[in-house]
């Protein structure tokens, strides 16, 4: 089949799709940080302290406010700055990752270019906000 | 305006957009709803107290877990399939081939989960 896309070179490179590759990529990143967080809880005993309901919520979010409720003996391991660290780097790049998605949804059904740029305007906002109140639930927990 | 598109609602969903107009309304459904669900979480987190509370015990609730655990699972199967596509752009010949796998790999876990999910809620 012949290629039928434009070379980056011609289709110019803008922010536009500067967000669509850095959306394919922090995917790509959530997987892998998804994998450490699974890994780690096993290796500190998830098998057999933890269900399987609880590795995932961990997973999704290695703060160890998230497995308080379950057998684990000792939640210094899991409070760890380690997991903190990576915990904040799941949130920059989820939240990233999020509200770019809905701006895109947004922009879907908002086409006035002022429109645009107040969807664009709480979207910025939305993601300082975010991440500040994260980062504040994961340092202080 | 964006919303005129001189069709109807029933006409845009016969649309025969099929399996891959499926998983893109699919896509937005789950991340809208992990969208609105972690702003929520986080905001509640950070509140705490008896509202922060409130807001975060519903999501133990088995009914939400099977709405989030869908969202979550079917963006993250589909996002990999985008993602893999569109960084591998020969491979988008097979598009119909990856939903179909997407599927397969989606319906058992997803079934697994929510029987583990209702014999949690449900059996004591």
């Amino acid at each position: 089949m012949k290629q039928r896309s434009l070379s980056l070179k011609a289709r110019g490179f803008n922010f536009e799709m500067f967000m669509w590759i850095v959306t394919r990529l922090t995917a790509l990143a959530m997987y892998a940080l998804l994998l450490t967080a699974v890994i780690g809880a096993l290796i500190m005993g998830a098998r057999t302290q933890m269900n399987i309901a609880d590795v995932i919520r961990w997973s999704f979010m290695p703060n160890s406010s998230h497995v308080q409720s379950t057998n684990v003996p000792d939640l210094a391991p899991w409070s760890t700055t380690f997991w903190r660290l990576l915990a904040s780097a799941f949130l920059f790049i989820a939240v990233a990752h999020g509200t770019h998605g809905l701006v895109v949804i947004a922009d879907d059904y908002i086409v006035s270019s002022r429109g645009r740029n107040i969807v664009r305007f709480f979207s910025i906002v939305m993601v300082i906000a975010m991440t500040a109140m994260g980062l504040y639930v994961l340092w202080t927990a | 305006m964006g919303l005129k598109r001189n069709v109807s609602l029933l006409t845009g969903l016969r649309y025969k957009g099929q399996g891959p107009m499926l998983t893109f309304v699919l896509h937005r459904i789950g991340g809208l709803g992990m969208g609105i669900f972690v702003t929520i979480h986080i905001l509640a987190s950070f509140v705490g107290g008896e509202i922060g509370g409130f807001a975060n015990n519903i999501y133990t609730h088995w009914l939400f877990q099977i709405f989030i655990f869908f969202c979550a699972l079917f963006h993250g199967i589909n996002g990999l399939r985008i993602t893999i596509l569109d960084l591998w752009p020969k491979l988008i010949q097979y598009q119909r081939e990856a939903i179909w796998v997407e599927w397969a790999v989606f319906i058992p876990v997803y079934t697994l989960a929510v029987i583990v999910i209702l014999q949690t809620a449900l059996g004591g």
